[in-house]
């Protein structure tokens, strides 16, 4: 039985809003196994992201803790934080967010800037990343020269090469069209039987949440899918 | 430190890479350090070039007596006898035939028509003697021939032919009721004397109908303690009430109060505009950060910190700055430089200055310009270090 890397224990979180007070999650408790591959499903507004950037400590709780591989980050300072994500997640965004100025390989290569990784090790991984997500011939290619797809493969790659255990994808596949969309899904779901990658994935796409081995379904700040996740 | 130092480093040629999407603010903002930077070096290159005109006039050996209590030429006078009376003092170098090396003057204002403004200027017509020329520090004759004695005829200082009418050797022109001849044009290698017209004080004396006086009397003195003995001398002497002054010293007391007066009024000017290059360096810096805000959500999500971030914004801003200030000082140099201008000195007359943009003024303006970018930047650098990632990751 694969061992517990993401912990959940009573989470909540709220934002202020004027005099209002928004309550995006409540309670919510959940553990996620290494290696596993978890869809999380649910209407706009329904703090699906809000608890993908709490697992990847761009946010903190208001209550509740967040433990990852034994640590609980939910006191972390920021800085600490920023160099916790360094090592620990990659990140998937629907816009790929890709830096203009930079070339794919560069792009890729930002993550490696923050090791103490040699020049020609950094290029030697970037390289081995573009390689994986079938991008090598592109390594030059600025973004505006890429399509979507592609943007999304670099994405991934820069995501993947500072090898994290956890991939966590915002609406992965929100702005491709559906073949390609499969194509992104494939690659990710390779990454994650065949690398062990853990991720979780924030998607309104069924077809997407599909290729997960487990959906959860978020609405109104509540997890109220899959009980037998719920401690 | 190894660590922020690579992200700081890795962000600000991030933020230097994407100028060129920018080019609209980036440009404002450097315009704006260009101008201030131009303008300060422009006020400094004035006060400058005055300074060295003025500093350049005048001999350490070189005796100027005065009235008591006078501070420029225009308001001292001595009758002949009293002229005599220093002429004649201990202290004084004499020439090959036993003469003393004195040249007693006469500093009169006339008017002139400034050739750029067309409006009169006051020009100092000073009458010498003889001996006057040679106590000129670097006099040269540079065209046409000298004034001869006894004659309504002058020679004009290059500042003075270049810059007011009617000048040029060989031309009449009338000061008063009197009609000069200008027999010539000298050098005194770029000092305060260029600005001034000569005549023979005899004629300059009899055409102003002033007797038999003088103003300033000239004298070299003769060793390293002459100045003294001759002061002590007319110190002592009953029929004068004196001051004895250092040529050079007098000139260099004069140019101060002009180059104050120069940088009081011109320093405001420029402080108001580092403030208005504050604000658009503020702006460009604003409107970078917001440009690339979801980068720079990015970038901290991937890991990169909040201080590199926010000394990255900084180092932009002080980029565009030093950029603007080496443009300013850039048209500073090549507008300003050697560009000859005259001013009303407390002698009241003109003088005729270069202005002189030096190397170690070029610095003050760089320098002035990395202070704007630095100021400029550090409320968007805190902006870009605080930003909420989460809420930016979502922009569009």
């Amino acid at each position: 039985m694969a061992r517990e890397l993401i912990r959940l224990a009573e989470v909540s979180k709220n934002y202020r809003k004027g005099r209002e007070l928004v309550r995006v999650l409540e309670g919510i408790s959940l553990a996620i196994e290494e290696g596993d591959f978890v869809g999380l499903m649910g209407p706009s507004g329904s703090g699906k992201t809000t608890l993908l950037n709490l697992l990847g400590g761009l946010d903190k709780p208001t209550s509740g803790d967040v433990e990852v591989d034994g640590r609980n980050i939910s006191n972390l300072s920021t800085g600490a934080l920023a160099k916790w994500r360094a090592s620990n997640i990659g990140f998937i965004f629907q816009f790929y967010n890709l830096l203009p100025v930079l070339t794919a390989a560069r792009n890729v290569g930002l993550p490696l800037l923050l090791t103490s990784l040699s020049a020609s090790q950094r290029k030697k991984h970037v390289n081995t990343a573009l390689q994986l997500v079938g991008l090598a011939d592109r390594a030059k290619h600025y973004p505006r020269e890429l399509s979507g797809g592609q943007e999304q493969r670099v994405a991934i790659a820069r995501a993947i090469v500072s090898d994290p255990p956890i991939l966590l994808c915002d609406e992965p596949t929100g702005d491709l069209d559906r073949a390609t969309a499969d194509e992104i899904m494939s690659l990710l779901q390779r990454l994650n039987r065949d690398y062990g990658k853990t991720i979780v994935m924030v998607t309104h796409d069924p077809r997407a949440a599909s290729f997960a081995h487990r959906v959860l379904h978020l609405d109104k700040g509540e997890l109220g899918a899959a009980p037998e996740e719920i401690h | 430190m190894f660590g922020w130092l690579t992200q700081t480093a890795a962000l600000a040629a991030l933020n230097l890479r994407s100028l060129p999407r920018r080019p609209g603010t980036a440009a404002v903002a450097m315009s704006g350090i260009a101008a201030l930077t131009g303008v300060f070096a422009g006020v400094l290159s004035m006060a400058s070039g005055f300074e060295k005109t003025m500093d350049g006039t005048g001999r350490a050996d070189v005796a100027l007596v005065l009235r008591s209590g006078s501070t420029a030429e225009l308001n001292s006078r001595f009758t002949g006898e009293q002229a005599d009376v220093i002429r004649y003092a201990p202290g004084i170098a004499r020439d090959a035939e036993g003469e003393p090396e004195v040249s007693a003057e006469l500093f009169w204002i006339v008017n002139a028509v400034g050739k750029s403004s067309g409006t009169e200027a006051n020009v100092a017509l000073r009458g010498i003697q003889p001996t006057g020329y040679s106590l000129r520090k670097d006099y040269r004759l540079a065209e046409g021939r000298e004034f001869t004695p006894g004659r309504f005829e002058l020679v004009v200082g290059r500042g003075a032919r270049s810059q007011f009418m009617g000048l040029e050797p060989g031309q009449t022109i009338r000061f008063g009721k009197t009609e000069w001849l200008v027999t010539g044009m000298f050098e005194t290698g770029g000092s305060v004397f260029e600005s001034e017209l000569w005549c023979d004080v005899n004629v300059l004396q009899s055409a102003y109908q002033l007797g038999n006086g003088f103003q300033v009397v000239r004298a070299r003195v003769d060793g390293a303690d002459g100045r003294l003995q001759l002061e002590e001398a007319l110190g002592d002497d009953q029929r004068l009430s004196v001051d004895v002054w250092s040529e050079k010293q007098f000139y260099s007391d004069q140019a101060e109060d002009t180059a104050s007066l120069i940088n009081n009024i011109g320093l405001p000017i420029s402080i108001l505009m580092g403030i208005g290059a504050v604000f658009a360096a503020l702006n460009a810096m604003y409107a970078s950060i917001a440009a690339r805000a979801r980068e720079l959500a990015t970038l901290r999500a991937v890991g990169f910190g909040s201080f590199p971030t926010a000394l990255a914004t900084l180092l932009e801003s002080v980029v565009l700055a030093f950029l603007g200030g080496v443009l300013g000082c850039a048209i500073a140099w090549f507008a300003l430089n050697g560009f000859q201008a005259s001013t009303l000195a407390s002698s009241f007359s003109q003088v005729v200055f270069n202005f002189a943009v030096t190397p170690d003024l070029l610095g003050r303006g760089i320098v002035a310009a990395l202070i704007v970018g630095l100021v400029g930047g550090i409320f968007p650098a805190v902006r870009a270090a605080t930003a909420q990632v989460t809420s930016a990751l979502r922009e569009l």
